[in-house]
């Protein structure tokens, strides 16, 4: 048992910071140094940039664009220094979640036209699984594609789609055959452009006032056979298999050890009644509780990392994975919660996100004023991608055999 | 990074588990409290043939050189059983001071006994006023001709009722709670002027009250350097919690078990309680902190030899604190689900618990450790 990081490994991390350094963009930088998401237009460089560069898609098979020897812990460095300046990170939805049911469940075919567009972000993708009735309950999905000659026919609807508004496809659950016996059972996965004929794109302004998720209607909508990927019917094999990937990102360490080494600055600065903010007793004891906490998420990781390094024949299913979502999620609202505490009164200021307001005297500083609607937003994080609760769920399944 | 065990810690994890799976029983535990010392010589020897006793201490003076994860994993075992034995006073905490503080001819006088399990030490630190501030030091140490002269008291020595020799703090110069002017003494059970008071604690280990009564002294009785005792106090109490958080997980994995045996097993409404959502939830955020725990006490071991003192301390205050957290959570969590069976002190769960909530207060409790890192600016750099 050796848990440093090796002399090699500490190398990579100086490379990939230095190689951020001389290409970042200082708009992007700027803009994401403040604790805003970037732009499309900055997301879509940064990622042909990445690609370019080979750590788009590390994890991928070689023949794809990955990094055959690379560790999973050299992704992870790569993925921390990534959140930790911060800078985009390849876009989930093509990386991590199509790209690998690509490889694992598509046709030849449907490799060689989509992984490279998936890696370049030449093609941006969405995911469409929530519906208005099937959030936790997935499987209960509505959303019907009946399969007539060449085509589905696809009607439906879909919610809580990320970035709709800049998708170029969409990745999407439906039912074609609602006869079967298990509502698993009767689930197809297709691949669809988001310009056919028959797709509706509305906007979800959530609490924070943001524009970043979506409803996505499909009226009559008609989509080759040729997009299917996987077997008919089988489409909650990939929905299962995207779902397991990848659980080290999100705990997000990089990015929370950012948010915190800022708000430290931040805190030597801000008023706290007669002394600055990090002197004041209660935000600093809630302050070091949350680096505790992170500190132990950070162990984990690398516990969950070294187990990923393993030949899949040695794996077993390890408990640490469930932390990671669960502690990563709250974590980072916990910081969100002290930027709010940080921000006092003047975090009350409505924030501009659209920039609209540009050429007008500041009436706080731009971290303030973007505290509450992170704060607000960030409740997301403990109900995508599996809630808190259905965790906890799978977990007294899978590891506690209750 | 490699978190995989070579075949010797394997073994060793393993030949250390089967003989408390065998000799350690819930019902030998508690003959063992009964016996006069409250714990099992027989044990003790047992220890002593596996090599346990002299397993950190170095080759050349008689030991088996293994490093902190081997303690670790010694620790993670003997706090699945609750051992009650003096093992983290000896050998962790008492070899500790042997190993960084003594002479050569201490140390070639003193390994071979310690790790034959003829030899017992304790470490004295606390005063009635200090609670668990290192450098509260009202015990004095003044010079007398070659030697030395103590004065004072030392309370809540663990195992002190039993050693051989006592380790003290004692105050060589300056006021009561300055950080310089702080001595190690060796002080032998039986010099003149030692009076001991053994007690039970309230996990079933032993403590002891210490009057030090104008004790005389020689010269080499001073461990390490005259007025900077506490830097060799510090370093010996990181390396003690890191292998109390190896304790503490081996507790807690041990009591998370029990738990979800009970919750398997037991009946009400016609159903195992384990059914029960609101049970399977705290059941897996016990989980969530013993993973949390077991990750911080891997993060110990590794830092319980970083030469930079300061980041040492900054890291190792984190880790008591989560194992203060997690030994709550687990502990608390376990008596609720089990209800109250797990109140009897015919139950195993009970006892983990206790041990557990003696873990957190030893050597400073979490929030003691919570303080000490914002002193030290928290574990990140503001950038």
């Amino acid at each position: 048992m050796d848990l440093r990081f090796t002399d090699e490994e500490r190398a990579f991390r100086q490379e990939v910071r230095d190689w951020i350094d001389a290409n970042l963009p200082a708009d992007t930088r700027e803009r994401m140094a403040a604790g805003r998401t970037p732009t499309k237009q900055m997301q879509v460089y940064w990622q042909k940039k990445l690609n370019a560069k080979g750590w788009c898609v590390p994890h991928w098979p070689a023949e794809w664009g990955g990094q055959k020897d690379w560790s999973a812990i050299k992704r992870f460095i790569l993925l921390e220094e990534l959140q930790g300046t911060p800078a985009p990170i390849p876009l989930g939805f093509n990386c991590n979640m199509l790209g690998p049911v690509l490889i694992a469940f598509g046709t030849e075919e449907q490799k060689k036209f989509f992984l490279p567009k998936l890696a370049n972000l030449d093609l941006w993708f969405c995911q469409g699984f929530s519906e208005p009735g099937a959030g936790s309950d997935l499987a209960s999905l509505k959303t019907r594609a009946v399969h007539e000659g060449d085509h589905y026919i696809v009607n439906g609807q879909k919610t809580w789609t990320t970035l709709a508004q800049y998708a170029d496809w969409i990745f999407l659950l439906v039912r074609t055959n609602p006869e079967a016996t298990k509502q698993q059972e009767g689930i197809s996965f297709l691949v669809v452009d988001m310009n056919t004929p028959g797709i509706t794109v509305r906007p979800i302004i959530t609490i924070d006032g943001a524009h970043e998720v979506n409803e996505v209607f499909f009226d009559d909508v008609k989509v080759p056979v040729a997009n299917l990927v996987g077997t008919e019917h089988r489409g909650w094999d990939c929905a299962k298999f995207l779902l397991s990937n990848e659980r080290t990102g999100q705990a997000r360490v990089g990015a929370s050890k950012d948010r915190i080494r800022r708000l430290k600055l931040i805190a030597q600065n801000a008023p706290g009644g007669e002394r600055p903010m990090i002197e004041d007793a209660r935000f600093r004891e809630r302050l070091t509780e949350v680096e505790v906490q992170l500190k132990a998420l950070e162990m984990t990781t690398m516990r969950v990392l070294a187990d990923e390094n393993r030949q899949l024949s040695e794996r077993k299913p390890n408990p640490a994975s469930s932390v990671l979502k669960i502690r990563g999620t709250e974590i980072q609202q916990s910081i969100s919660d002290l930027y709010v505490m940080a921000a006092g009164p003047y975090g009350m200021v409505g924030a501009d996100p659209d920039g609209d307001r540009w050429n007008e005297p500041e009436l706080a500083p731009e971290w303030a004023t973007l505290a509450q609607p992170t704060y607000f937003n960030w409740r997301k994080q403990t109900i995508y991608g599996g809630s808190t609760e259905i965790q906890k769920n799978i977990m007294a399944k899978a590891f506690l055999g209750l | 990074m490699d978190f995989d065990l070579s075949e010797d810690q394997r073994l060793l994890q393993d030949s250390l588990t089967k003989l408390l799976a065998d000799k350690y029983k819930f019902e030998d535990r508690k003959r063992f409290l009964k016996s006069a010392n409250g714990w099992s010589q027989e044990m003790w020897e047992a220890y002593a043939d596996l090599g346990l006793l002299g397993l950190p201490f170095a080759e050349e003076d008689g030991g088996f050189g293994a490093g902190p994860v081997e303690v670790m994993l010694m620790a993670e075992a003997m706090g699945g059983a609750i051992t009650l034995e003096p093992w983290l006073a000896t050998v962790v905490m008492g070899g500790g001071f042997i190993r960084h503080g003594a002479s050569a001819a201490q140390r070639a006088a003193m390994v071979p006994e310690i790790a034959a399990g003829k030899l017992k030490l304790a470490f004295g630190y606390t005063e009635p006023q200090s609670r668990h501030d290192l450098h509260d030091v009202a015990t004095t140490a003044k010079k007398d001709g070659a030697g030395w002269v103590l004065e004072g008291r030392k309370g809540v020595v663990l195992h002190g009722d039993v050693a051989d020799h006592i380790i003290v703090t004692a105050r060589i110069g300056g006021a009561r709670r300055d950080k310089s002017g702080i001595g190690v003494f060796l002080v032998p059970a039986n010099a003149k002027g030692v009076t001991r008071r053994g007690y039970p604690t309230t996990d079933g280990l032993r403590g002891a009250e210490i009057t030090l009564d104008r004790v005389s002294l020689p010269t080499e009785a001073l461990l390490g350097d005259a007025g900077n005792g506490l830097a060799l106090v510090d370093r010996v109490m990181d390396e003690t919690i890191a292998a109390l958080a190896g304790e503490a997980v081996g507790a807690m994995d041990a009591l998370q078990k029990l738990t979800l045996e009970y919750l398997k097993t037991r009946k009400q409404f016609g159903r195992p309680i384990g059914s029960f959502q609101s049970l399977q939830h705290r059941a897996a955020e016990m989980m969530v902190s013993l993973e949390e725990a077991r990750s911080m006490a891997m993060l110990a071991a590794m830092m319980a030899q970083e030469s930079d003192a300061a980041e040492r301390r900054r890291q190792m205050s984190a880790v008591k604190v989560q194992i203060g957290r997690s030994g709550k959570f687990i502990g608390q969590g376990a008596i609720q689900l089990h209800g109250g069976i797990a109140m009897t002190m015919e139950y195993l769960g009970g006892h983990y618990f206790k041990r557990l909530t003696t873990i957190d207060t030893m050597f400073g409790d979490a929030d003691h450790h919570l303080t000490q890192l914002m002193a030290m600016g928290g574990l990140n750099q503001a950038a």
